[in-house]
């Protein structure tokens, strides 16, 4: 209700007390205002943030926080399903580095979330879920729609709010904002019940302060430790720079690229690391580990100092930790302390933001005499390069090749999960971070397209390619009516080989060719499936028609599906099978059955 | 209580913010690792914004590092300390009900517990004891108290502070 009489907007901030001046009395009192309820005190602390676009899926709830955003300066994009909300956030994270706000309902809304949540968790992402809840008198009664999402979501989650009071809105937004994008990133979930988004605001401030007294945040790293991860590359012979996800989350690029090149040094990168130094450098030796470059590989099982930085040594480059870089001094830089010692026993560490330490780093490494082991690096490039060759059909990997010959790793590429994934990883070079979404630690089959969405919000200007696989792309393809709608120019490349194909190179290599529940038979015609969107189809299944039908959709303004059917069964290699190590790796296909891995996946 | 071997017996001090979820995130924690917490105390500090919780857990030490450094990251932790009992002491407190056969089987259990426990009530058929103590002398005592019978226990599981000046 509006106050009658004269008031003004004081001065301070946002803080939106008003002065009411009684027109006879001329006596001034404060007042609060009540114009405002809970979810309208939100939506203004999102817009305080500077929060361009929230992807939701509406439900009773909610409703008023959706209320809350007609007129808001905020785009609501509605889409049609919420998993595809969250990656789409995810997306458009990764690509600008501005954390994505996801608007969902209670219940079973809340619950679809889940798995987006865990990736991004997994990938250090910074994302805000919002997620409608009952009322809290029914909380714990197995009310309507009710679903314990804090509970839930407890073990995926950077952190979480059940707000149990509306004037408590404002710190929780400022408080999830401030935990999400620093440190090491993370989703962050608040859980709204609906009477306290309805309940009237009467706070003082809508920018209070925070209360985050256990928050600490690693920035710059010890000095003294630097200075012993700088001595360990003394006298080094062949040093390796293993860069991870915390360099391009810190935009560690410059700073990796000028320690590279004090030392000497070859570089090489996760799947996640893919583009803060250039793949395309001399000094690259491209992503290593599972099906990492030959190269890289080889690289790893000869280096005498391999240096981390923002990688977390995880199961795909270490299979084997017994057996990894031995005989190798190991430096960890990472920002999360509980990441030091986690899977490898470092030599040399220092906690802190990558970019900060390694421009500290630089300044106390002096070069290494590094000539042979360049040319032995250069040797394995020669010996053992990626190769394909489309004898027996057209195979993604002329496609993708064909794909960086139009795009030079200026493309944002988002991949799904699966063989096309790490072909992509393989003949996509990047040049430059944030370029290449993908869902590492998750392995988030129905990633890719949503994500690339996202990718494009963020990013109107630049060329978005989704690579995805045809089980991948089916579990989240609801969505093309959210890139249809939205006009976003995503050209979504769906490898088809009929099958769930990285499963089936498995039961191929490791399981007697007994195929179980990998046959994709029922596919649809994915060109009528696009043109039921009004979407544009471009089809392919011909070597010779690839590298024209691409550019073709490329050119095309607007988004494009382009359905390239590819050879059924082709397998992914350089291999390192799961569990081994860099040593046991395997570069051509093999001759005889192998023994079934120790590894989980 | 503890069914592993004395040396994988872990005292951790949990200083945390007083907020909603914040003893299952840290549950959480070592459930994951595969850590069983023995006893759990949960009480709050000086200041009531925060509170402390005492986990006592078993499970492998090499494992036990990791645990801390990841209950230390949560949001809501403030510090996570591993204590033993030459940088802290620790004290518990154990209720014992046991059963009283006879008056001569009451004034033997009195007996035996003088100085270490006291009786809290005297009814019919059965005494409840109270002891606090380390958790070793509980253990003994309650090793002694069985051969008359225990009917039930409740163990507070332990409290530890830090010696001197240095925080808990």
């Amino acid at each position: 209700m509006l106050l009658c009489g004269f008031f003004k907007f004081e001065k301070s901030g946002s803080d939106f007390t008003m002065t009411v001046k009684k027109a006879k009395s001329k006596k001034k009192t404060v007042a609060k205002v009540k114009e405002l309820t809970g979810a309208e005190a939100l939506v203004k602390c999102l817009e305080d943030f500077g929060v361009e676009y929230i992807w939701g899926l509406s439900g009773g709830a909610a409703i008023p926080i959706f209320d809350a955003l007609v007129g808001s300066k905020i785009k609501l994009v509605l889409v049609r399903h919420e998993q595809g909300a969250t990656h789409i956030a995810d997306g458009y994270a990764r690509a600008t580095g501005k954390p994505g706000v996801v608007l969902v309902t209670s219940g079973p809304g809340a619950t679809n979330t889940v798995t987006g949540i865990m990736t991004a968790n997994m990938d250090s992402i910074p994302m805000i879920v919002l997620t409608g809840q009952t009322i809290s008198p029914m909380l714990g009664k197995d009310a309507f729609q009710e679903s314990d999402i804090f509970g839930i979501t407890m073990p995926v989650v950077k952190h979480s709010y059940l707000v149990k009071k509306t004037n408590d809105i404002p710190r929780v937004i400022k408080e999830a904002f401030h935990i999400t994008n620093t440190g090491r990133p993370g989703p962050v979930l608040i859980d709204l019940p609906k009477d306290i988004t309805s309940a009237p605001f009467t706070g003082k401030s809508l920018n209070p302060s925070m209360d985050l007294p256990g928050y600490k945040i690693a920035s710059k790293g010890n000095l003294s430790d630097i200075k012993k991860m700088a001595k360990m590359f003394k006298g080094a012979k062949r040093p390796l720079l293993l860069v991870g996800h915390g360099a391009v989350l810190s935009r560690a690029g410059d700073a990796v690229a000028k320690l590279a090149r004090k030392l000497n040094s070859p570089v090489t990168n996760t799947l996640l690391g893919k583009g803060e130094f250039p793949e395309t450098d001399p000094l690259s030796l491209g992503m290593l580990g599972m099906h990492g470059t030959a190269y890289a590989n080889k690289a790893l099982t000869r280096c005498d100092v391999i240096c981390s930085i923002g990688s977390r040594w995880d199961d795909r480059i270490n299979g084997d930790t017994k057996k990894f870089c031995v005989g190798a001094k190991k430096l960890h830089i990472d920002i999360d302390p509980a990441e030091i010692k986690k899977i490898v026993q470092p030599d040399a560490s220092c906690v802190g933001d990558a970019r900060l330490i390694v421009e500290e780093l630089v300044k106390f490494v002096e070069p290494c005499d590094t000539k042979e082991w360049l040319d032995e690096c250069k040797f394995y490039k020669k010996e053992f390069p990626l190769k394909f060759d489309n004898k027996k059909g057209l195979t993604a990997q002329y496609v993708l090749h064909e794909l960086q010959n139009l795009t030079k790793g200026k493309a944002i590429i988002s991949t799904d999960v699966g063989q096309h994934q790490m072909w992509s990883a393989q003949f996509n070079f990047s040049i430059k971070g944030q370029k290449w979404l993908s869902s590492g630690g998750a392995g988030t089959m129905g990633y890719g397209f949503p994500a690339a969405l996202g990718a494009q919000f963020g990013c109107p200007k630049d060329l978005v390619v989704a690579v995805v696989g045809d089980g991948g792309f089916q579990m989240t393809l609801c969505e093309l009516a959210t890139m249809a709608i939205n006009k976003l120019p995503v050209k979504v490349l769906i490898l088809d080989n009929k099958y769930l194909g990285m499963v089936r190179q498995w039961q191929e290599l490791f399981f007697d060719n007994r195929y179980s529940g990998v046959d994709l038979e029922g596919n649809p015609d994915f060109i009528k499936l696009a043109d039921a969107y009004g979407i544009k189809g471009v089809h392919i299944d011909k070597v010779s028609q690839v590298n024209k039908r691409l550019k073709e959709a490329i050119d095309y303004k607007g988004p494009v599906v382009i359905h390239a059917e590819i050879l059924k069964e082709d397998n992914v290699f350089p291999m390192i099978p799961a569990g081994k190590s860099a040593y046991e790796m395997i570069i051509e296909p093999p001759t005889t059955k192998l023994e079934k891995p120790t590894g989980s996946t | 209580m503890a069914t592993s071997s004395k040396d994988n017996i872990h005292t951790i001090s949990v200083y945390v913010a007083n907020k909603p979820g914040v003893l299952v995130r840290c549950a959480q924690v070592f459930a994951r690792r595969a850590y069983n917490i023995d006893a759990l105390v949960v009480s709050p500090g000086l200041n009531p914004k925060y509170s402390r919780m005492t986990i006592t857990a078993s499970g492998d030490p090499a494992i036990l590092d990791q645990i801390i450094k990841q209950t230390a990251k949560l949001i809501d932790v403030l510090h996570v300390f591993e204590h033993t009992s030459t940088d802290a002491v620790d004290r518990e407190y154990a209720l014992m009900k046991v059963k009283v056969k006879s008056p001569a089987s009451k004034a033997a259990i009195k007996k035996l517990i003088k100085n270490r426990a006291h009786v809290l009530d005297d009814s019919e058929g059965a005494l409840i004891l109270g002891q606090s103590g380390t958790t070793e002398e509980c253990d003994v005592l309650e090793a002694q108290l069985n051969k008359y019978g225990i009917i039930e226990m409740v163990r507070s599981g332990k409290l530890v502070m830090a010696r001197g000046k240095e925080p808990t």
